[in-house]
């Protein structure tokens, strides 16, 4: 069981890292995105693609950031920028387009085949009594408490920060008090697709890759945006952790094929029960 | 392929397009009208199949069914489910902004998918159903194929026309205005929820009709089938492509965007075995660019109609 909600916090850790960025895009361009998945698994492999040209692993997640990163303003400025006044839902099925597109790019360029980032074995031990890791998965751990820390850093003490709250609740308002929304836009991609890079780089380190690793997980981390609250970043966080762990719990009394499905139940239960999430209903940032 | 062979390829081509023209007039009911984003039609199509398979087939031992019931019964039963589930899932997100109910039917058409690839003493898990008994096979002496496409066809066009008349009628119109702005419906006093909850069913309905159809004019389903590539994104194209709001651009959708994925299929066919997975990834990839001229470029698609509020406020205007 202990052992079980380990897994639970190192998945939720994934799941937490692309729920923030579904949720900032949803809470500043007001849509949901379904190509953020995907976008984990392009930043998956284009890590995959550095490493194999012999660049040192950091640096190779720092490429696979700022090439997706690239990706999605351009994706933004030759597509979604069309549609921002032709409300949500053309942007929703254009984002589907997106997903179907980026995801096949990746099956053309690296094949339908499992592949790891390294063939290196990294054992489990014990961390403390009843649950064992290995050095990725405490790294995974490490690093996402670093990046929300990072995240509330930024969004809470810098200008842009600042202003992408200001947008989020709202953006006409923001636009008159002369906060440049363009920038923040931006900046809104850039901070959403670096941290959905990161989750996915991780989930390629606990399973390996496969194309559709990214888009397997829009499920969860849909459930984890809504659960916290849809558009609000720090309730993202805590909906991926408590996805996470229920999805690993669950597998204890249910088939693992189940995973999904829990999240989706919970999705719906939080639909019936709180549709604003745990941290709704205030429209602010906490 | 000589004359007949390509003869039969046609016949096939069309009963396919016709189970997608199926499926397209049910999305259209939902989204060309009323704007509910449903992104989980492979879940009501893999239910009404799944349903007509499990009814209509000898008993077998090592899953449920087997009921050996008759063709329309099962098919009766088949939409009705389909219908219910709809309903289900419309209780707790058409309160709700738009996105939920994307995600919610996404979520459910997956947790179908899973449920029948996991339980074989369901549905026979990941090896899927067979020996789906053909329709009427005892009282055609001539190609069966052909028949079967009659059928398709006396079906496509029962629904159309059926919907064609419902949404002429004072509901039809109501859900269009609700397509076109739901806050000045809901001002003239509209239950917008039940408008939107039949809109939701009455689509879901005619997919799952759609399902019971498949499966028994290919008499082998499995969880595969189902996945949301072919079941529900394909549609979505057809839709948008045919133009949304129009019963026509729907059939029509079917028709021209089947067409393209069947002859892409063709040259995926002719390349080497090696570039199978490749050719099949590009084809995916044109046709989300596809998609995403359509959006960019003629948003209405081919048929597709302008608001009519709009047009009412254009004759005022003159």
């Amino acid at each position: 069981m202990l052992q079980l909600i380990a897994n639970g916090i190192i998945f939720g850790s994934i799941i937490a890292l692309g729920a923030i960025g579904l949720t900032m895009v949803y809470g500043i361009l007001k849509f949901a995105n379904f190509a953020h998945g995907d976008t984990m698994s392009l930043g998956a492999y284009l890590a995959l693609l550095f490493l194999s040209l012999q660049v040192p692993f950091p640096i190779a997640v720092v490429l696979a950031i700022a090439v997706s990163i690239a990706v999605a303003i351009l994706i933004d400025h030759y597509l979604y920028r069309f549609f921002r006044t032709t409300g949500p839902i053309i942007l929703l099925i254009a984002s589907v387009g997106v997903a179907l597109f980026l995801r096949n790019v990746i099956l053309l360029f690296w094949g339908p085949d499992l592949t790891y980032y390294s063939r290196a074995i990294h054992l489990d031990f014990e961390v403390i009594p009843g649950i064992s890791m290995n050095s990725y998965e405490i790294g995974i751990i490490i690093v996402t408490a670093a990046l929300i820390v990072l995240v509330h850093l930024f969004l809470k003490k810098t200008r842009i920060g600042k202003a992408m709250r200001a947008s989020s609740d709202n953006m006409d308002l923001a636009e008159v008090v002369g906060i440049d929304t363009r920038r923040v836009i931006i900046w809104t991609w850039s901070v959403g697709t670096a941290l959905a890079v990161f989750g996915g780089i991780m989930l390629g380190l606990e399973n390996g890759l496969r194309p559709p690793m990214g888009w397997q997980l829009l499920l969860p981390l849909f459930a984890a945006a809504i659960l916290g609250g849809i558009g609000q970043p720090y309730g993202a966080m805590v909906g991926g952790l408590i996805i996470g762990i229920a999805q690993e719990v669950s597998t204890g009394f249910i088939s693992t094929a189940y995973k999904p499905a829990v999240a989706f139940i919970i999705m719906i239960l939080v639909l019936l029960i709180r549709p604003q999430g745990i941290f709704g209903g205030s429209k602010r940032w906490i | 392929m000589d004359l007949s062979g390509l003869f039969s390829y046609f016949v096939f081509f069309l009963v396919i397009v016709s189970v997608y023209g199926l499926l397209s007039l049910g999305l259209n009911i939902q989204w060309g009208y009323t704007k509910l984003f449903n992104i989980g039609i492979a879940g009501f199509f893999a239910v009404g199949a799944y349903t007509s398979a499990i009814l209509t087939t000898p008993p077998a031992m090592d899953r449920v069914g087997g009921f050996n019931m008759p063709f329309l019964p099962a098919l009766v039963i088949a939409v009705l489910l389909s219908g219910f589930i709809a309903f289900l899932i419309g209780i707790p997100t058409l309160k709700l902004k738009e996105d939920y109910l994307a995600i919610a039917t996404i979520g459910i058409a997956e947790t179908i998918r899973l449920f029948f690839n996991n339980e074989a003493w369901l549905a026979n898990g990941v090896r899927g159903v067979s020996g789906i008994p053909r329709p009427f096979q005892h009282y055609i002496t001539f190609n069966y194929n052909l028949f079967y496409l009659l059928l398709m066809v006396v079906f496509v066009i029962g629904v159309y026309l059926a919907i064609e008349k419902a949404l002429k009628s004072p509901w039809g119109r109501v859900l269009k205005a609700i397509g076109e702005d739901e806050t000045v419906t809901q001002a003239m006093g509209k239950n917008i929820i039940r408008y939107k909850m039949e809109s939701l069913v009455l689509g879901s309905m005619i997919m799952g009709m759609a399902g019971s159809l498949y499966a028994h004019f290919i008499q082998f389903i499995s969880p595969e089938v189902f996945v949301p590539m072919s079941a529900t994104f394909l549609v979505w194209v057809m839709l948008i492509a045919g133009g949304s709001g129009s019963n026509k651009g729907a059939l029509l959708g079917a028709l021209v965007i089947w067409g393209l994925w069947s002859l892409t299929d063709l040259i995926t066919n002719v390349v080497p075995v090696d570039y199978a997975v490749k050719a099949g990834a590009f084809r995916v990839i044109a046709i989300a660019i596809f998609l995403e001229v359509i959006l960019l470029v003629r948003p209405q698609g081919i048929l597709g109609e302008k608001s009519v509020m709009k047009a009412a406020k254009k004759q005022e205007q003159e």
